[in-house]
């Protein structure tokens, strides 16, 4: 019975983050349109552009490679993985032990590695440009994520997402200066991840302003429906990294009733919306950075998650 | 067991003088290749079942060879059997590969003689339980291999390579030499007994030193490694495949066997000195590795940067070690044999990919190089799965190990001296960075060379290499994934040398749920490369069946988009120099004091605008190009000795017995 409930609970995790990944972008969508006084599109325009993009014809350039076709499986599946694995509504995931915090960034890492080859595959100018520049960023944001999985995971003395969860909504965290450290580096790296503003813009197509959007300038039809789709569950993903690492109130415990369960579900919906919130606010009140400013944005995310981690050496309770 | 494997050592050096005669017949290499070939798999079967069935067993033999009063030992424990796994693996798939690749040769005779002997010196390093035996086998070892990298030695670049390799393996031999001079001050050569004497704590330092000056430049420790982008792609790309893949990994030997085996507990501040060369030797390697452009040194300073993570891995069982922390220190030790053996695996793999390229078009230069998956998909695939696995990207091996040798990192609060833990989070920091540059590095090797369009004829017209080379290549892409797959496996075949050299084991891996590794706790952490496998493979394949089904899987082939420039020409792709740009401009302005200097000529001017980049290597300048002027001016001081007439001489020789005399005296 136990373990029928922990399939069930594993696929209703699965599910639920990919039919809630195109929400949130549409929810940031809209809020950034409201602030900016646009009535902006509909909260559900992301499902129909995916829908609509995966019934047309894939337009595929003369010189694209098997692996060219092959690669947004390859990221859809990666990311989805890595973003079933994080700890949503309830803690108590069947599979929770197959990666931990330093995996599910690998597994991330595996998915850009892919997305930077297939922005090589035609060769493009455009495409080299997304792929050299994407790389440049994850070769400091990618630290910056592992250093930052470091220091909390110091704290909280396991890399296991649940296990962490579960630690920092205990009394026994308190507030910490490396938590904080922690928290800042863990945004401006989500930030740079997910190719918003002020690494990148999700909107632009002004060719030498985009990095993401450089690199799958060649997909079309469902090959382009499954990129999109991806990068909304690395959204999802990210905010309920940062929900579950820093406000882990409210989500159900391993052996949780039915009701308990759907409580977590509505916190973390709660949650989902606060935070997409903040980031249409704080997209709306800033700038796009020139590129090569992005390094020295990134590099303090890499110092502070350093000095966060250095903080937990030197002294257990900072 | 050893018996077996000192006779397949024996048949191989008795190869080499067979070489000379083969390589004048036409079928000579495939022989002496497919020779190598069984004797290298015997060897690395012999050492397996030693490895996995009788681990705690350690025959040895002596033989009447080398010193008159001392002869030759040696000895098969588990950690020269799992070294002499990892060298006859690598030293098996070289063959293989070169059963196909010999045709690229154009001198087999400057090859054929040196590759077994090259192939025995490594095994009789592993296997020598005496100074003697591994001090010659190590020098055998270089020299054999210096001939083969000088072998295309019309081209200046490569006898440049041989003379600075032969310099600094000659500085490596003196410091390994000095070490085991040290050791055996009071105990003698044989490692039996220097394990029994106890030299004191000092002195012991001093020989840690000099066998990490030893090792270290043999194995590529920054900044020793100035040799090593030089010659490894200057041989032959098998036999750059067992420099870079097996050679270096013989020094890890050395390191080992000396560090953790015959001098007696270590003291904390080796650790410190270990990680303070792992962790820049990791980062620098890699950072080296971007700003190339030619495919095999890409490889070389890549294997620099593995060198760095695997020492990195032996600075933390070191620490713990010497702290009292053996279930840590056994962890961090498991990482970098782990890694130990995957390096071999991948990097060995990347090479042969390199060899295929070389031997189908004939060029090195990424910038003439693009679209090869079109023309060699079998070699484009194999490639990749080393890319994937060498970037530290799961399901692949090389994440495993990084995986462990992090975990070891986030064990580290637990050591008491200050100086450690303000160490240790940096090291950790320059792994993290090596990790994302390394994937950033082999987006660029793979996505130059074979995405895009060619660069040049030679690529456009390359074809697919033989059947031999690309058994070799798909065998080690299976081991690749299955090491990363089933990690467990391999992390209890190495429980016996990490109890032999630090004293005790990670938990037992195998049995636990689904094959998931925990290197301490479940609560803490633990990671199943076959689970994420799995899911990855079937959301993929789910996915992409559903939407062909409901949605649509029709597809059309058109011009490419590239926002709407039609037809342009292959070189504005963007090339291997230009991909790098970014990350040259953000660490190498300071790292390589890296300048660009654009030419731009006047509006209607017809001359062509330049682009020149300046890279300095500040090692290069500011270590070794001083002691090279040091020398130069030395000598050229000295110089006016040799012209001088014979009454100089005489005055000369005269003062100087005067001098010796009075030195006497005194």
């Amino acid at each position: 019975m136990n373990e029928l409930r922990d399939i069930l609970s594993q696929g209703a995790q699965m599910s639920l983050v990919l039919g809630l990944a195109p929400l949130l972008t549409g929810f940031v969508r809209k809020v950034k349109a409201r602030l900016l006084r646009r009535r902006g599109p509909p909260l559900l325009q992301p499902y129909r552009d995916l829908i609509r993009l995966m019934r047309k014809d894939v337009v595929l350039a003369d010189n694209a490679s098997w692996l060219f076709r092959v690669i947004p499986y390859l990221i859809f599946a990666g990311t989805w993985v890595a973003a079933s694995l994080v700890p949503t509504f309830g803690n108590g995931l069947l599979f929770s032990w197959t990666a931990d915090l330093i995996a599910i960034t690998a597994l991330l890492g595996s998915a850009r590695f892919f997305q930077a080859l297939a922005g090589m595959d035609v060769g493009t100018a455009f495409g080299g440009i997304g792929s050299s520049r994407e790389v440049m960023i994850a070769s400091l944001a990618e630290p910056a994520m592992l250093i930052t999985a470091f220091s909390v995971a110091m704290i909280a003395g396991s890399t296991q997402l649940p296990t962490v969860a579960e630690f920092m909504g205990s009394d026994a965290v308190g507030l910490r200066v490396s938590l904080g450290m922690a928290f800042v580096a863990l945004t401006i790296v989500a930030l740079a991840e997910n190719a918003r503003i002020p690494i990148d813009n999700p909107a632009t197509h002004l060719e030498l302003t985009m990095v993401h959007e450089a690199m799958v300038l060649e997909y079309s039809g469902r090959h382009l429906a499954l990129i999109d789709l991806s990068s909304q569950l690395k959204l999802l993903l990210y905010v309920s990294l940062i929900a579950c690492v820093f406000l882990p109130w409210g989500t159900a415990t391993a052996d949780a009733s039915v009701a308990r369960l759907a409580l977590g579900a509505l916190v973390y919906l709660g949650k989902l919306t606060v935070l997409g919130f903040v980031l249409a606010v704080f997209e709306t009140a800033i700038a796009k950075m020139r590129v090569f400013r992005i390094p020295e944005f990134l590099g303090a995310a890499l110092m502070l998650a350093l000095l966060a981690t250095l903080l937990r050496f030197v002294s257990g309770s900072l | 067991m050893i018996a077996v494997a000192l006779w397949s050592v024996a048949a191989l050096l008795a190869l080499a003088p067979a070489g000379v005669v083969l390589s004048m017949r036409p079928r000579g290499s495939i022989i002496l290749y497919g020779a190598c070939l069984i004797a290298t798999s015997t060897l690395c079967v012999t050492a397996l079942s030693d490895l996995l069935f009788f681990p705690h067993l350690t025959p040895s033999a002596t033989l009447p060879i080398g010193l008159p009063w001392l002869g030759a030992h040696f000895r098969l424990d588990a950690l020269s059997a799992f070294f002499l796994v990892v060298v006859n693996l690598g030293g098996a798939a070289a063959s293989l590969f070169a059963l196909g690749y010999f045709r690229h040769e154009d001198s087999p005779g400057r090859v054929l003689p040196f590759y077994p002997a090259y192939l025995a010196a490594m095994n009789v390093v592993v296997l020598a339980n005496d100074a003697f035996s591994f001090l010659v086998a190590w020098e055998f070892m270089s020299l054999t291999s210096w001939a083969m990298v000088v072998s295309h030695h019309r081209e200046a670049e490569n006898v440049r390579a041989g003379y600075v390799y032969l310099l600094m393996a000659s500085f490596g031999t003196l410091a390994l030499l000095l070490a085991f001079g040290l050791l055996a001050s009071d105990a003698g050569y044989d490692f039996d007994a220097i394990r029994a004497s106890h030299p004191s704590a000092a002195l012991s330092g001093v020989v840690v030193i000099l066998v990490l000056l030893g090792a270290g430049s043999k194995a590529g420790l920054v900044p020793l490694h100035a040799w090593l982008p030089l010659a490894h792609p200057a041989a032959p790309s098998h036999v750059s495949a067992l420099m870079s893949g097996v050679m270096t990994k013989v020094a890890v030997y050395g390191f080992v066997r000396i560090v953790f085996d015959l001098v007696p507990e270590p003291v904390w501040w080796w650790s410190m000195v270990v990680l303070l060369v792992g962790g820049p030797t990791a980062t620098l390697g890699v950072l080296y590795a971007l700003m190339q452009r030619d495919i095999k040194r890409v490889l070389a300073y890549s294997t620099i940067e593995n060198i760095g993570i695997i020492f990195t891995g032996l600075g933390l069982a070191l620490a713990f070690k010497a702290e009292g922390l053996d279930w840590v220190a056994a962890l961090a030790f498991t990482a970098a044999m782990l890694h130990v053996f995957n390096h071999a695996l991948f990097k060995s793999l990347l090479f042969f990919g390199a060899g295929a390229v070389l031997g189908a078009t004939g060029e090195r230069d990424m910038e003439k190089l693009g679209g090869l998956i079109h023309r060699m998909p079998k070699t484009a695939f194999a490639t990749l799965v080393g890319c994937v696995a060498i970037s530290a990207l799961p399901p692949f091996n090389g994440f495993v190990s990084e995986w462990l040798t992090f975990q070891a990192i986030l064990l580290s609060p637990q050591l008491p001296s200050w100086g450690l833990k303000l160490v240790i989070p940096a090291v950790g920091g320059l792994l993290a960075l090596a990790a994302a540059f390394a994937a950033a590095c082999f987006v660029k090797l793979y996505g130059i060379s074979f995405l895009g369009r060619p660069r040049s004829d030679v690529a456009a017209s390359a074809h697919e290499t033989d059947r031999f080379s690309l058994t070799a290549m798909f065998a080690l892409a299976a081991f690749c994934l299955i090491a990363g797959i089933l990690p467990g496996l391999f992390i209890d075949a190495l429980a016996p040398v990490s109890k032999d050299m630090v004293g005790n084991i990670m938990p037992h891996q195998v049995g636990l749920q689904w094959l998931t590794i925990v290197p301490i706790a479940e609560s803490r952490s633990s990671y199943n490369g076959l689970l994420v496998f799995l899911f990855v493979a079937l959301c993929g394949t789910t996915a992409a069946t559903a939407i062909h089904r409901f949605a649509s899987d029709r597809l059309r082939r058109a011009p490419a988009w590239d926002c709407g420039y039609p037809d342009a020409d292959p070189a504005i792709q963007y090339s291997a120099s230009s991909f790098s740009q970014p990350i040259r401009r953000v660490f190498g302005s300071v790292i390589f004091r890296a300048r660009e200097i654009g030419e731009m000529p006047p509006p209607s001017s017809p001359l062509p605008a330049r682009l020149q980049v300046e890279l300095h290597d500040l090692i290069w300048d500011g270590l070794y190009a001083p002691i090279a002027k040091a020398i130069g001016f030395a000598t050229d001081r000295i110089n006016i000795l040799q012209f001088l007439s014979i009454r100089r001489y005489l005055t000369l020789v005269f003062v100087a017995l005067v001098v010796l005399l009075l030195v006497v005296a005194l």
